[in-house]
């Protein structure tokens, strides 16, 4: 069997480590025109703050292709002939699938904005992007970041630490509304306070200024204020890459329609990842994920179809992470930003302003627990996940906090002002806490 | 990945912190001038106000770089500066230490008259300060005790500044500072003040592998009670409370805790833990070079002992001349002028990693009668690198977190600063039940039973 994989993002790769897994003998193939060898593209900040260097991000040494017997090819897919199952290469070679994996991953949304193609202005995906924004942001003083998402603060962090001050437009009232309750932004808020990073809430892009040269000059918002900046980060999110399905003359919709088992309208073709967009999605899934982990995950269990053990996609229990400057964010289950009818939460904040826990659970009893927000405190992922799956009550789950409490070790333990915090909260259900973590659970 | 980036300009560092660096600059010119000058009262005059400006330089730039800044993760711009990058700037600063050492270790033995060789100045400098402890006058290694600790000292306080956001290097890093200052540097001259044995309550066989030696061993037992609690202190530490203590906590309970070599590594070698090779060629010649410097330096003292108990002169003459050539290259060269003179290229953990024994034997212990590990929370891992990058050991800890597995590595010191870089909060050093300590987290593949169930 010869594999071919388009994309050497985490989900070609995954997929490609998993057939090698399921299948010694199989012929794999991954194509990328982003770079020769696959690098984690959530570490493209850290390289550009000097945390590391390009080298670094790669999750394989670069033996480990040849060793595991997956070719890499460093070119662009330019055709796709489903019906006698060859990609067209632009170095001049052709070829020939049993299995195709489109895993093309996604482009930066661009708003239809006045002035978004004059230079110095662009998204933050791959590595012409990093390298675009470390060649113009040389030197300069002031740049516009639009969107208040993961990739926003992002691109503020990156700025930041190179001593150029961003100024940050955010169409909600507060950052990230689609997913952080309130008090949950308020504190990524403090923490854009705490580095001085200004933030101009309810405020959209209206159009970017050049100069005579072609260059952005300034932004105008939609307040009515001209902001004078060198560079313009776009944030609004990502869109799949659809081109080369397109060009194959495969359904697309927004992403590459999939099935259950990622399988596209061509046959032995598939698309996992960024780039697949559910035709049915489970309910209260969203039908396209554009996370490290989904693609990672997208990328196993199609695997397991290419290799003739047909796996339907099951995202299982929601689970993502991030970091807001000096902030961890750990979620869990269902996280809703808002209220949702039938679902209570419990809230509690450190005085400090560093450290939130916010737990769904059902409003009616046994009032199983269904979901963790986590702010500068971190949580063990296994444990959160046997609780949702398990729909424990969430006073169980209060009075055996501890043992989710995933924090180093002398960190100051929280559980006692939860537990309390949560009997002021619901005191029809009291909660004695049972559990605590490390020493204190031997001595406490 | 090749990458045609220009170089990007270095955040402009501030005017009160180029003050503070140049005060630190004007300290090491004014040690330059106690080297110079010929007259014993102003030598110890510039030497003093070396440290003076030394340390006040030290501090206040520490305070500039991270305290101001709001606590957390404060790695900007390390691969990109000279200074911890392997720049010119990094390969000065490793000549200039490795020459010291050079000097320190073979040009600088008292020469019979008081005179030690180039850096005579500064030992008679301390002479004062050492009648004051140890009721003698210094030597060369007095002052290279005192500027070892007070690298530990000052670079204590920066690492101090610059990880306060965790509780863990705070007290860490108090713990090596503590060791440094009371077991490996007052206490010693206080014993010597006492006309007692110099002996160094934080060193054991393998590393201070004399300490095991029949002729350190009978010589101690001489000089009655407190000698022999000495012998009885170096022989239970190294064979009894080691293994014990590593069983429960790892071997982090000395490397990045008490030693004192692991103490200069956490605090003055801090600016160079990225710089440990991570390649799995490196690995291979970690394991190719530790384990026959444990195995050599076993020998050594079996040989020893057999000549002891046997009065072999045969195996005599092998054990000494072996323990002799065994002092010069692993415990001078290797050591001294490889482990601490390479900080700004190689990292500064090369000593620990490659060649100390001592790690070895900690490392055999931990990596398969110890109850630590460091797990990985679930799937969260998104091979950002970040752990890989801090480690001083060369460990590629992304390899087990993105695979979901626990980091059980002979050579792991438990620095937690994968754990305290991690952006994701992944990693977490835990002591816990041998049973499943390999086990992986079952999220992370697909093959796991959430999906195929």
């Amino acid at each position: 069997m010869h594999l071919v994989i388009i994309g050497n993002g985490i989900t070609g790769v995954s997929c490609a480590l998993a057939v090698r897994r399921l299948r010694p003998g199989a012929r794999i193939t991954l194509v990328s025109a982003e770079s020769a060898h696959h690098y984690s593209r959530t570490a493209l900040m850290y390289v550009y703050m000097g945390h590391m260097r390009l080298s670094d991000i790669k999750p394989y040494e670069d033996w480990f292709w040849d060793e595991n017997r997956l070719g890499l090819v460093y070119a662009t897919a330019t055709a796709l002939n489903t019906a006698e199952q060859l990609v067209v290469l632009n170095n001049g070679t052709t070829l020939r699938y049993d299995a195709l994996l489109l895993a093309t991953g996604s482009e930066s949304k661009l708003g239809g904005w006045p002035g978004q193609h004059l230079a110095g202005v662009q998204g933050l995906y791959g590595l012409p992007d990093l390298e675009a924004m470390a060649r113009d942001t040389h030197g300069i003083s002031r740049g516009v970041v639009v969107g208040g998402g993961l990739i926003g603060v992002e691109l503020a962090e990156m700025l930041h630490s190179r001593g150029i001050e961003p100024v940050v437009l955010v169409r909600e009232a507060r950052y990230w509304a689609s997913v952080l309750p309130p008090e949950e932004a308020h504190l990524v808020d403090r923490q854009f306070q705490e580095n001085r990073v200004p933030v101009r809430y309810h405020t959209e892009l209206r159009e970017v200024l050049g100069d005579a040269q072609g260059r952005v000059r300034a932004v105008l918002t939609t307040a009515g204020e001209e902001i004078a900046c060198q560079w313009v980060g776009l944030a609004i999110g990502v869109t799949p890459n659809l081109s080369l399905a397109r060009m194959g003359g495969i359904d697309t919709d927004r992403g590459i329609l999939v099935d259950e088992l990622l399988r596209t309208s061509a046959a032995q073709v598939y698309a996992a990842g960024d780039c697949a967009q559910h035709r049915q999605p489970a309910a209260g899934e969203v039908p396209i994920e554009q996370l490290w982990y989904t693609g990672r995950l997208q990328g196993e269990t199609v695997a397991h179809t290419i290799c003739g053990q047909p796996t339907r996609y099951r995202r299982g229990i929601w689970f993502n992470s991030a970091k807001f400057f000096n902030l961890e964010y750990q979620t869990y289950g269902r996280a809703p930003a808002g209220p949702v009818a039938g679902m209570d939460h419990f809230y509690w904040e450190h005085p400090s302003g560093r450290a939130a826990l916010r737990v769904y659970f059902q409003a009616a009893p046994p009032h199983a627990v269904a979901g963790f927000n986590a702010l500068g405190l971190r949580l063990r992922q296994d444990v959160c996940q046997q609780w949702i799956r398990n729909h424990t009550p969430v006073a169980a789950v209060m009075a055996e906090l501890g043992a989710a409490n995933f924090d180093p070790e002398f960190f100051p333990q929280h559980e006692q002002a939860l537990v309390a915090a949560f009997n002021r909260q619901f005191p029809q259900q009291p909660v004695v806490l049972k559990r605590r973590k490390g020493l204190r659970a031997l001595f406490g | 990945m090749s990458s045609t980036r220009t170089t990007p300009p270095l955040p402009a560092s501030s005017p009160a912190e180029k003050l503070a660096l140049s005060v630190v600059a004007g300290g090491l010119l004014t040690l330059l001038l106690a080297l110079a000058d010929a007259d014993p009262a102003r030598q110890q005059r510039w030497f003093y106000l070396a440290l003076g400006l030394l340390g006040s330089g030290m501090l206040a730039w520490s305070w500039l770089k991270y305290g101001r800044h709001p606590a957390g993760v404060q790695q900007h711009s390390l691969w990109l500066r000279a200074s911890t990058s392997r720049g010119a700037v990094a390969w000065v600063t490793g000549l200039v230490l490795t020459g010291f050492y050079v000097v320190l270790y073979w040009f600088s033995n008292d020469d019979g008259h008081g005179h030690f060789g180039p850096l005579n100045n500064l030992v008679h400098a301390l002479d004062g300060f050492s009648r004051a402890l140890r009721a003698r006058p210094a030597d060369q290694w007095f002052l290279y005790g005192t500027f070892y600790t007070l690298a530990v000292l000052l670079m204590g306080v920066r690492a101090l500044w610059k990880y306060r956001h965790s509780r863990y290097q705070l007290i860490r890093t108090a713990s090596v500072m503590f060791f440094q200052l009371g077991f490996a540097f007052l206490l010693p001259g206080l014993l010597q003040f006492f006309q007692q044995p110099e002996f160094y309550f934080t060193y054991f066989w393998p590393l201070k592998y004399d300490y095991l030696f029949p002729g350190t061993v009978t010589s101690l037992l001489q000089k009655g009670g407190l000698g022999v609690f000495m012998v009885f202190w170096g022989a239970a530490m190294s064979l009894l409370a080691t293994p014990v203590l590593t069983y429960f906590f790892g071997k982090r309970w000395y490397c990045s805790w008490v030693c004192g070599c692991g103490g200069l590594a956490e605090t003055a070698g801090d600016p160079y833990r990225q710089l440990a090779d991570k390649s799995r060629a490196a690995w291979r010649w970690e394991v190719r070079i530790i384990y026959p410097v444990l195995v050599l330096i076993v020998v050594i003292t079996v040989l020893l002992w057999v000549h002891f108990a046997t009065g072999s002169t045969l195996l005599g003459a092998a054990g000494g001349v072996a323990a002799k050539w065994y002092g010069f290259v692993i415990g001078s060269v290797f050591s001294g002028v490889i482990g601490v003179g390479f900080y700004p290229i190689m990292g500064a953990r090369v000593w620990c990693r490659f060649g100390c024994p001592m790690a070895a034997y900690l490392g055999l212990l931990q990596k398969h009668f110890s109850r630590f590990r460091i797990s990985t929370n679930g799937a969260q891992c998104i091979s950002c690198g970040n752990c890989s990058n801090v480690c001083e050991m060369g460990i590629d800890v992304k390899q087990y977190a993105q695979r979901g597995e626990p980091i059980i590595r002979a050579s792991c010191v438990g620095c937690g600063m994968c754990s305290t870089a991690c952006p994701r909060g992944v990693l977490n050093l835990e002591n816990g039940p041998r049973e499943g300590r390999y086990q992986g987290s079952q999220l992370i593949h697909a093959d796991s039973l959430r999906i195929l169930s």
